[in-house]
């Protein structure tokens, strides 16, 4: 079956500007995101997993256009996204929905469901106004609630409940890519499965494309197809799931996985315990940005900066950044 | 288990919540021992009451909270019932907490030395010259680089992971015989977690003290615990050591929280959530309170609560379901979240 | 700190151009002649015109705002066109008086409001916060000019409504402001309760909100006494929001308190304004309006500064 591109991105950078001095003049940039680039397929879900600051909610975002990136493009179905007029993208936002973490804090709390679904509606003109209580209720129980609650507000619904609202109004639309960011993260284990279910389900049934934003590796492991590994602003990693976690290559990544806790006492574990903290994104270190942290690092790997790249031991589209890929897997790396 | 092993031992806790709405039970009958040396993990979700139960332990509850029953025994003694001042004397010197968010836990307007030596200064009667450099110490225990220039420096000029070590630093600056950590990890990057749990282990190791390790994460419980109390609703459902927890958990709660635990160590089919969700606080069932989600409850799990009774099996694991009792009016044989069960009964 | 404290101070230029501007367009603003005041009303219109030649006011508005202008960086504000006095001097002799009281006035509304919100905040929802702040409540809405005329009824010509002795030195004459400190008294208590009140309220909300906040409980789970807990870990923290509202107090009692100053025949700042608008007084007006902007930007100052000790979050560069 061969793959068909939904989304491409290309060199996305995002810079913020940080003003300072007297006159509030831009001193200084956080570089969110420093020309990543990433292809997603229909149907599929690719993950981006990293810490906190390694751009994985500026991703998402900036393909969205909700802050605008400042430099590289994104390829929706053949559109650069980063081109088009405000107007012009407005109508793609029909295409491209995002899930947030905290979806009640983009609801507002005065509106029932029922006028939160058919503002979405109505904004993109999905179905004609008489034709949408029905199609509310419908999505209600698509996503595992009542249709008698469509007429209740937010705030009578519990933290898993919100967030199958969410989904609900990201699938008013008939969407084509849903972008999760973080969506159930702030969930309770028990109610997680049961959205993470929800979202499968309806992956199935209506052949959608998830991007799914997460520092969760076990839920990642779980949902996505392929998964790119953030560190910085970068790509460090990217390869289908079954590689990543059974044969991940870059440093970073292995000490990723071998830091989280394994619900299981008899697990055997090596774990690599990452020193010192991440660098700050104002001033990331030169060369490769996680040598300040990496147990292999070199002169080379502070001076020059590591590529994606692939090895004869990575299968399919697995690649990663760094310059010993062959001689970590070789064992002949000095680890400090 | 011989009794004067145990450091800690709570009974039958139960504390209630005034609101608006009406009293709440947000601890409702928890009991779990902590052995002298040993980490004892209490997990639960949100709304478990795993973290009153540890604030209650230190008598730090916010004004409309009341404890309405039960003892808190610290070495024989019930905590419940000491005076103000003794209790005090006891906070951040023999008992030690430290808490979820290390941003907001710090006083940002004092330096982290003026804070750790507060610590100091209370509990061992020294001077403020020797407070501070007992906290340099401390700093330089719990593995903060160049701690003579951080014991200067504010919060705010410290990242997460490093105000985590500070707030250990502070904990453990009296030398605690018990050290309460809820959620230390939850607010931290998964590799800055593995180096704050490493710490913990490696200073309990050196230092001898207990743990009570409070958290939604099993992962940590499986890595970091000797004992487990599993919390629902207010209460206690199943206590056991780790191993028999994760290989062999009873409580259908226990089971359905495990399966549907996304793991990123092994491949799995699909996740089996547990139906339905956490009861109101304001509408607590009758009977078991895992009931209305329980797949095999049954007439007598609907009206009638179970008590938290030794198993068979041994006297270290206690249950808290009918299944467990003679009593139970159910199927021999049930089928949990996938998994066949015979039932002793 | 010197580096902010130098640019803050560049940084008020701007505002007083613009305040001198403003009160420099008044003249131009409100009816009337000012050279037809200051000759008087059966004045000969030759008498006018010189006088407006004189005074420059045939010149165009930017050299007369220039002349204006140098002047004032000189301390000239011009003369009084009611006694003929230079503005400046008018101004001195009354801002002593001012600074006085207010000073005076912010100390015990400092006081009582900050040992009341505290009291408030520390025993929230009991009878006690609810009678504080029910009492903070009528200070808050209670004029300061009837405040000031019931307190002259009482302790100055000693009509209570009440039979209770009370102490002779209060007993003074109403009117006729000397230098004795226990004239001040009065005015002082008038202008204090309501900054109290505010003070308190803010003390009380602020409190409140630091009590709540993680780091106390951490406080108390070291086994910090609460009364360690209160004074050392929240009122810290809990005091940012309140400078703010002490300065801006500070500052209001410094711009003069007019109707106070009416009542207890006070010769301050407040007076001196409302005499001159009275008597079309321009240059004295222009005048305590400029001095009491230049104070109003000295305080916020003091403020800001007073931040960086009390918050060490806040970089001032």
């Amino acid at each position: 079956m061969a793959k068909k591109e939904l989304l491409k991105v290309e060199g996305l950078k995002q810079y913020f500007p940080i003003k300072g001095g007297f006159l509030g003049r831009t001193v200084n940039h956080v570089k969110a995101l420093d020309g990543i680039s990433f292809t997603v397929y229909e149907g599929e879900t690719v993950s981006i997993v990293g810490e906190s600051g390694c751009g994985k909610s500026t991703t998402g975002r900036a393909i969205l256009r909700l802050e605008e990136p400042t430099e590289g493009s994104v390829t929706f179905q053949g559109t650069d996204l980063t081109k088009i007029s405000t107007r012009e993208m407005r109508k793609f936002r029909k295409d491209l929905q995002i899930i947030f973490q905290d979806p009640y804090a983009s609801i507002n709390p005065r509106q029932t469901v029922a006028s939160l679904l058919n503002e979405a509606m109505h904004i993109q003109n999905v179905l004609p106004a008489n034709e949408r209580r029905a199609r509310i209720e419908e999505l209600l129980e698509t996503v595992g609630l009542r249709p008698y609650q469509a007429d209740r507000y937010p705030h009578e619904f519990s933290g898993g409940q919100r967030q199958r609202i969410g989904i609900a109004r990201a699938l008013s639309v008939d969407p084509k890519l849903i972008i999760c960011d973080e969506a159930v993260s702030a969930l309770d284990v028990s109610i997680q499965a049961q959205v993470l279910n929800l979202l499968e389900e309806l992956q199935d049934e209506y052949g959608l494309t998830y991007l799914f934003i997460s520092h969760d590796l076990g839920v990642v492991r779980h949902i996505s197809d392929r998964i790119i590994v953030m560190y910085l602003g970068k790509i460090v990693e990217i390869a289908d799931k079954t590689s990543l976690f059974e044969n991940p290559q870059h440093p970073y990544t292995k000490a990723l996985l071998s830091a989280i806790p394994v619900p299981d006492p008899d697990a055997v574990k090596n774990r690599i315990v990452l020193k010192g903290d991440v660098p700050s994104p104002i001033d990331p270190p030169a060369g490769c940005r996680f040598h300040t942290r990496c147990p292999f690092a070199t002169d080379k790997c502070r001076t020059e900066e590591p590529l994606l790249r692939t090895t004869s031991a990575m299968k399919g589209e697995h690649e990663a950044a760094c310059h010993y890929i062959e001689e970590i897997a070789a064992g002949t790396m000095i680890e400090k | 288990m011989n009794e004067m092993e145990n450091i800690l031992v709570v009974n039958n806790l139960q504390t209630t919540f005034k609101t608006d709405a009406g009293d709440i039970r947000a601890v409702d009958g928890v009991s779990f021992t902590v052995p002298k040396g040993k980490t004892i993990g209490i997990v639960g979700e949100s709304g478990s009451g795993k973290s009153i139960t540890s604030l209650t332990i230190l008598r730090l509850l916010a004004s409309n909270g009341r404890v309405n029953g039960g003892e808190v025994l610290f070495k024989g003694k019930d905590l419940l019932k000491l005076p103000e001042k003794a209790m005090r004397e006891i906070r951040g010197n023999q008992i030690s907490m430290i808490f979820q968010e290390p941003m907001t836990s710090l006083n940002p307007v004092y330096t982290v030395g003026q804070q750790i030596g507060e610590t100091i200064q209370i509990h061992k009667k020294v001077g403020k010259k020797e407070a501070i450099q007992q906290s340099i110490e401390m700093l330089k225990l719990v593995g903060i680089p160049s701690p003579e220039k951080r014991v200067k420096q504010y919060p705010h000029e410290l990242s997460g992971g490093m105000r985590q070590r500070v707030m250990i630093a502070m904990a453990l600056a009296c030398d605690p015989e018990i050290l309460i950590a809820d959620e230390p990890t939850t607010a931290l990057d998964v590799t800055i977690q593995a180096q704050i749990l490493e710490l913990i282990k490696d200073l309990q190791n050196r230092l001898g003290m207990s743990v009570i390790m409070i958290t939604h994460d099993l992962g940590v419980v499986a890595e970091t615990c000797d004992y487990v109390a599993v919390m629902y609703a207010g209460q206690v459902v199943e206590y056991s050591d780790v191993r028999s927890l994760f290989k062999n958990p009873k409580h259908p709660y226990t089971l359905g929280l495990l399966n549907s635990l996304p793991r990123h160590d092994i491949e799995q089919e699909k996740l089996i959530p547990i139906k339905g969700m956490v009861p109101s606080p304001h509408e607590m069932p009758v009977g078991c309170r895992f009931a209305p989600r329980c797949p095999v409850a049954t007439e007598l799990c609907h009206n009638k609560m179970p008590q938290l009774l030794n198993t068979n099996d041994s006297n270290a694991e206690q249950i808290r379901c009918w299944m467990f009792s003679d009593e139970w009016d159910g199927d021999s044989e049930v089928t949990l979240y996938g998994e066949k069960r015979t039932i002793k009964g | 700190m010197t580096k902010y404290i130098i640019r803050r101070l560049l940084q008020t230029i701007p505002v007083l151009l613009g305040v001198s501007i403003l009160v420099f367009s008044l003249m131009f603003l409100i009816p009337g002649d000012p050279a037809q005041v200051m000759a008087g009303e059966g004045a000969s219109a030759q008498t006018v015109e010189n006088l407006r030649e004189k005074l420059g006011l045939n010149d165009p508005a930017y050299v007369q705002y220039g002349r204006y202008l140098s002047s004032a960086l000189q301390g000239d504000l011009g003369n009084s066109i009611r006694s003929g006095r230079p503005v400046m001097e008018e101004i001195q002799t009354r801002f002593w008086v001012t600074l006085e009281v207010a000073i005076y006035s912010t100390i015990l509304a400092v006081f009582i409001g900050l040992i009341a919100g505290i009291i408030s905040a520390v025993r929230h929802y009991t009878l006690t916060d609810v009678s504080i702040m029910i009492i903070a409540l009528f200070g808050l809405s209670m004029p300061n000019f009837w405040l000031g005329l019931l307190l002259i009824q009482w302790f100055a010509l000693g009509n209570l409504p009440f039979d209770i002795p009370f102490p002779e030195f209060l007993k003074m004459r109403p009117s006729g402001w000397g230098d004795t400190w226990r004239q001040m008294v009065l005015p002082v208590i008038t202008l204090g309760t309501g900054g109290a009140a505010i003070i308190a309220r803010m003390t009380r909300s602020s409190m409140l909100e630091v009590i709540g906040q993680d780091y106390i409980r951490t406080a108390r789970a070291k086994g910090v006494s609460e009364r360690v807990v209160i004074y050392r870990h929240a009122l810290k923290n809990a005091l940012i929001p309140v400078v703010t509202i002490i300065g801006l107090e500070f500052g209001g009692f410094l711009g003069g308190a007019v109707l106070t100053e009416t009542i207890f025949a006070i010769n301050g700042m407040g007076r001196l304004t409302i005499d001159a608008i009275r008597q079309r007084d321009f240059p004295v007006v222009q005048g305590t309006v400029l001095v009491i902007s230049l104070l109003f930007v000295v305080v916020n100052l003091l403020v800001d500064i007073s931040y960086k000790f009390l918050n060490k979050r806040i970089d001032l560069n």
